[in-house]
């Protein structure tokens, strides 16, 4: 293996945790109301993962969630469609099937998800089967065991060959910040990642408690926008884990506009990695048709 | 000049007024939107502030009611009435500050007196029924084909309530308590002319082990309000006491759209022992019937 190492990022910004918790509290407090809510609610569906990530998926669920994928809301035929759906690499060729003929992406959680603890060969091996079933984007893990070690070089170089095993695939890097201690470590852990060649950079696995927040998700951002003034690439987010409200979602999208700016609001750039999102902002945008509160029981369930 | 060596008098002391909130959720949170409404008493003194709930506060209130009511529909009937009984209780023990409350508000001591009485009574005559309205109105049904027939109740769900004006608490209890006994769950709006007892008697509940979100508590107008309560499709069922004629039809449609149990009460005299009936029960329960196969 050819170690890409040397072209790891030397040193990484400071983060400062009192103004990042200070400036994402800010982002809560806009009010966002009537045709302006509406066009953030239809671009929060268009950037969403719709994501099945259980030991006990079956086939059936897949296609369930691809129906879902392909048909948000009957009574509401001009929604736009979801970014993707996300699964284990089992079911890609599944996905792949039931979402043929639509532009919804089909990704793959690779790489000994959920917890990385694999030897390299038997992630790579993994990667190339979700890439030969068909998936459009691989959604790695870090090994933060490593990375806790000190051993970032490993980290880097996992990433760089993770990337080339994807060939035309995006590779999404999932930090799983709930388990890197501080907003530094993720600050730096971003930073690898881009540096290694990840196309998106995403917080969560959404498999411990602690996923996506808005904090850390500024941190990212912010690294984010230091690798595009640096590099002139622009790298994708993704939230993960812990998203479920309309609400919370618009309060991503403002920070991300006024982080990123205009050029990142699209689902090619940023993404929701979520399971009962979607619901949520249906319901959001079918009270603002009709003006009455939504119930579940009027949405689908996948 | 002497200083004055007097103790301030009660005429000098500035009162604090009570700001009366919602319950909802098991908490007693100020409506979202931060508007109160002062309470009079028959001189025109302002005797309390009293929320001014709004339709979010109602969305949020639905939401809590609706979490709970798989879980309150699960326990045991005979559970859901000790419960009753428990709050019936607390409503005992606190009879003076409701007889005040209620007197503040231009009652008679007397009429009072009788209304919190009444609104006991009431209490314990429904949690009675907890654990008989299935054996009394669940059946066995003969039926021509081989199998076994039965209708068993089943609760409707999260039901809205516009409570009567007056009286103020008797008229809440008399819509909360047939409605909850057999696992319902409510949002309620209490009478907007004399709201003190019923938002007190939210801290009755509190104290007496109602789960959280089993009885949602609001203030407000119901002019505001009431179209809401009809609308909302989360809403299963809807229990409207005296409400005019005119607004009545407009929210018989609203409610239709998710077609949701639509109970009318008019001029009903709520101290009547007429009010104490299963039937009011069944108003917000549904029937489910099971064919079971058996052998010939």
């Amino acid at each position: 293996m050819q170690h890409q190492s040397t072209f790891m990022p030397t040193a990484t910004v400071a983060v400062d945790e009192v103004g990042v918790r200070e400036r994402a509290s800010r982002f809560q407090k806009r009010s966002i109301k009537k045709d302006s809510k509406v066009l953030a609610l239809n671009t929060v569906l268009s950037m969403i993962d719709l994501t099945t990530l259980e030991g006990a998926d079956t086939v059936g669920k897949v296609r369930e969630l691809c129906s879902k994928a392909r048909n948000l809301h009957s009574a509401a035929p001009d929604l736009p469609h979801v970014a993707a759906v996300c699964v284990y690499p089992t079911l890609v060729a599944e996905a792949k099937r039931c979402l043929e003929g639509t532009k919804v992406q089909v990704a793959a959680v690779a790489t000994a998800f959920p917890s990385g603890q694999a030897p390299l060969a038997a992630k790579l091996a993994d990667t190339k089967a979700a890439v030969a079933d068909g998936a459009d984007e691989i959604d790695m893990v870090i090994s933060r065991g490593r990375f806790h070690s000190g051993d970032e070089a490993f980290v880097f170089d996992e990433i760089a060959t993770i990337k080339e095993a994807c060939g035309s695939a995006h590779l999404k890097v999932i930090l799983e910040t709930g388990e890197l201690g501080s907003l530094d470590r993720i600050r730096r852990a971003s930073d690898l990642a881009m540096r290694a060649g990840g196309d998106f950079i995403k917080t969560s696995t959404g498999k411990i408690p602690s996923a996506a927040t808005l904090p850390v998700t500024l941190v990212m951002l912010e690294a984010i926008r230091d690798y595009y003034y640096d590099t002139g690439k622009r790298i994708g987010m993704k939230p993960a884990g812990g998203i479920s409200t309309a609400k919370l979602a618009i309060q991503y999208l403002i920070m991300l506009r006024e982080t990123l700016g205009q050029a990142w609001m699209t689902p090619d750039l940023f993404r929701f990695g979520a399971s009962s999102l979607a619901n949520d902002v249906l319901r959001q945008l079918e009270k603002q048709r009709s003006g009455a509160y939504q119930s579940f029981d009027y949405f689908s369930q996948a | 000049m002497a200083p004055n060596t007097e103790a301030p008098g009660a005429d000098q002391r500035l009162s604090v007024l009570k700001t009366y909130k919602l319950y909802v959720n098991g908490a007693f949170p100020r409506t979202e939107s931060g508007r109160t409404d002062p309470l009079l008493d028959g001189d025109g003194n302002a005797i309390a502030n009293v929320c001014r709930g709004s339709r979010k506060d109602f969305r949020e209130a639905v939401a809590a009611a609706r979490k709970a009511q798989t879980g309150w529909a699960q326990r045991s009937a005979y559970n859901r009435s000790q419960i009753l009984y428990r709050a019936a209780e607390m409503l005992e023990g606190r009879r003076g500050q409701f007889e005040s409350e209620l007197q503040l508000l231009g009652a008679s001591a007397a009429d009072a007196r009788v209304e919190v009485e009444c609104s006991v009574d009431r209490l314990v005559y429904y949690a009675g029924w907890a654990d008989k309205l299935q054996q009394v109105f669940g059946s066995v049904n003969p039926v021509a084909s081989s199998h076994f027939n039965f209708s068993m109740l089943e609760p409707t769900g999260v039901v809205a309530a516009v409570c009567p004006d007056q009286p103020g608490l008797l008229g809440l209890i008399s819509v909360v308590a047939p409605a909850i006994v057999c696992g319902n769950t409510v949002v309620a709006l209490a009478s907007e002319s004399s709201p003190l007892s019923a938002v007190t008697f939210g801290e009755v509940l509190h104290s007496s082990d109602v789960p959280a979100g089993v009885v949602n508590l609001l203030t407000g107008r119901r002019a505001e309000l009431q179209e809401h309560f009809a609308s909302h499709m989360d809403v299963n069922a809807l229990v409207l006491c005296d409400i005019d004629p005119a607004a009545s039809k407009e929210l018989e449609i609203l409610s239709a759209e998710n077609v949701k149990r639509t109970v009318l009460r008019k001029s009903v005299d709520w101290h009547h022992y007429d009010c104490e009936s299963p039937y009011w029960i069944l108003d917000t329960q549904e029937v489910k019937t099971t064919w079971h196969p058996v052998g010939t």
